[in-house]
């Protein structure tokens, strides 16, 4: 690999990672807001910029929508008081948020976002890396987020934390099995026979344009695996892990200001690639329509890399959407029910949807 | 009448659940496009405080402006929490007022410790002191959240007065008779 072509890509780098970033604080405002719309309140509308603010009628609107929070937010986490408290091991207790973050972002490497087509004609997805095994790296390392919350819950040296910590690699183990079961059948239809097996998020994409989408043909799949994002996120319906009722915010009752700030992006960025690959897997990725790609439109060159990755913005935007729509929704389930949801229900399920694919599979492409 | 609502068993849409959680969703979504804000922004916009609120205690004058406390101390014995503390004094050579047997030289409330039970608005036997309807009472230090004589007075203003009782005690001791 040149210079060059590791500077280019170090550049991406930064730039998917801020944007990530970004997109976190902006999802907790969105989350805020959705939470006061629904419950019939404001939501956060007071933090005001001195110069922007006082824009006659743009600062006040923007004051109302709260867009200035963020802000306001992150200064509030930098400059709180941080406590550690005196009877846990200062050196892991400081790890977990950090083993927490770590995977969420790590993941996004293999994320693709969009593609554009060079002056030469040919098409140039856009990604950190096209690894060959892209869908299993991302499974591997987004559950390997469960250790910075299983280390923060036990080296915080409480009981509730303790729990929370114990609850979510329970609940982790129980829905990483479904969630990769349920994938199966989609990639059983990419690699048709013949071609080179490939777990490529790119094929993914590219193997939905001008057809169906698998959340259309593969409803069953699609539906386990949006059940498993919410466990695997730990949202609600199944944040056992940090439960406010019962274990008092769980595994992060002991952090506060800028370690409890790094769990918290952490969810948000994990919870931003879970609605990537959702997208990405089962909604056509950057595809605009179902048997229809942008090419049928006739853009080409950089405008439909501006396309192709606006909508897979607006599909991730639509998922997270989803995921607070549900969070307001759906009461929590006890952890007995989540526990038998995921190995009596979504395991079984999943394995049947398996079998039924397979057959379907093997008798749609039998020569 | 006890009213016993039946419990249905789950037909077989609701037992897949699915379907239940689609309603859920559309009811929330309805909620959040076409639901009203029920919330107060609480310092712009204040709730109607109902008749006989008890807010913070303040004392009053009479519409001729003479303050009504005649320090008898009787709210400083009944404060349950101890909050007052009055120092008697004696009304001034010269005034208007020298029939009244005594006023306070200094009336102080301690807001920390008030618990608005009421209890010296009850006991007042000239109603100079009231629980009106302020109820946002902050402050920086322990020193600030002592309401003081002017305070007080500040706070609570005039009140209307059907009694004038000193008035009447006045003129029945200049002209005799009466029997106030
Ligand atoms: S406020 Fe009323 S009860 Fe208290 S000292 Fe004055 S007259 Fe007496
Ligand atoms: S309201 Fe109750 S606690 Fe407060 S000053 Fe009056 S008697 Fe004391």
């Amino acid at each position: 690999m040149e210079i060059s072509e590791i500077a280019i890509k170090a550049i991406y780098a930064i730039i998917v990672v801020s944007v990530l970033m970004g997109f976190c604080s902006y999802a907790v405002l969105a989350e805020r807001k959705i939470s006061s719309w629904i419950q019939g309140r404001v939501g956060p509308n007071r933090t005001t910029l001195p110069f922007v603010g006082s824009i006659p009628v743009v600062g006040k609107f923007l004051t109302r929508l709260g867009v200035f929070q963020p802000v306001a937010d992150g200064l509030k986490f930098l400059f709180k008081e941080d406590v550690t408290p005196g009877h846990v091991n200062k050196f892991y207790f400081t790890m977990a948020p950090i083993m927490a973050l770590i995977p969420a972002l790590t993941t996004v490497v293999v994320v693709p976002f969009g593609y554009y087509t060079n002056a030469a004609g040919e098409v140039v997805t856009l990604v950190l890396t096209d690894l060959n095994v892209a869908m299993l790296f991302l499974l591997a390392v987004s559950s390997l987020g469960v250790y910075g919350v299983v280390l923060g819950g036990w080296s915080s040296n409480s009981k509730y934390p303790f729990l929370g910590g114990i609850r979510a690699s329970a609940q982790m183990i129980s829905y990483e099995l479904a969630m990769g079961i349920s994938i199966l059948p989609v990639f059983m239809w990419v690699n048709a026979p013949g071609s080179e097996g490939s777990l490529s998020l790119v094929d993914v994409v590219n193997s939905q344009g001008g057809g169906l989408w698998y959340a259309m043909w593969m409803p069953a799949s699609f539906l386990i695996f949006v059940v498993c994002i919410f466990a695997e996120t730990n949202r609600l319906p199944f944040d056992m892990a940090e439960s406010e009722t019962e274990l008092v915010s769980g595994f992060h009752t002991e952090y506060s200001s800028f370690k409890f700030g790094l769990f918290f992006v952490g969810e948000y960025a994990h919870m931003l690639v879970g609605s990537a690959v959702v997208a990405i897997l089962f909604l056509g990725g950057w595809h605009p329509l179902p048997f229809a790609t942008w090419a049928d439109f006739g853009v080409s060159g950089w405008l439909v890399g501006v396309l192709s990755v606006g909508t897979l913005i607006a599909k991730l935007c639509g998922f997270m959407f989803f995921f607070m729509w549900i969070r307001w929704t759906l009461p929590r389930f006890r952890y007995d029910q989540v526990m038998r949801i995921g190995w009596q229900m979504l395991l079984p399920a999943s394995i049947a949807n398996l079998i039924v694919y397979t057959f379907i599979i093997y008798f749609l492409e039998r020569p | 009448m006890a009213i016993v609502v039946k419990r249905k068993p789950l037909n077989l849409l609701e037992k897949l659940y699915i379907p239940e959680i689609a309603r859920g969703l559309m009811v929330t979504f309805r909620r959040m496009f076409f639901g009203e804000t029920v919330t107060m922004e609480y310092p712009e916009q204040r709730p109607p405080i109902p008749v006989g609120y008890r807010g913070v205690p303040t004392l009053v004058k009479d519409p001729e402006g003479r303050e009504k406390c005649v320090s008898c101390q009787l709210c400083e014995f009944v404060c349950p929490p101890k909050a007052i503390r009055i120092t008697p004094g004696e009304i001034p050579e010269g005034s208007d007022y020298r029939h009244v047997e005594k006023g306070p030289k200094e009336f102080d409330i301690d807001m920390l410790r008030c618990i608005y039970c009421g209890m010296c608005q009850e006991v007042c036997p000239e109603e100079a002191i009231w629980l009106q309807n302020q109820y946002s009472m902050s402050g920086y230090s322990r020193a600030e959240m002592v309401n003081n004589k002017a305070k007080l007075y500040e706070l609570g203003g005039t009140l209307p007065d059907e009694h004038f009782k000193w008035k009447k005690k006045k003129e029945a001791a200049e002209h005799g008779g009466g029997h106030h």
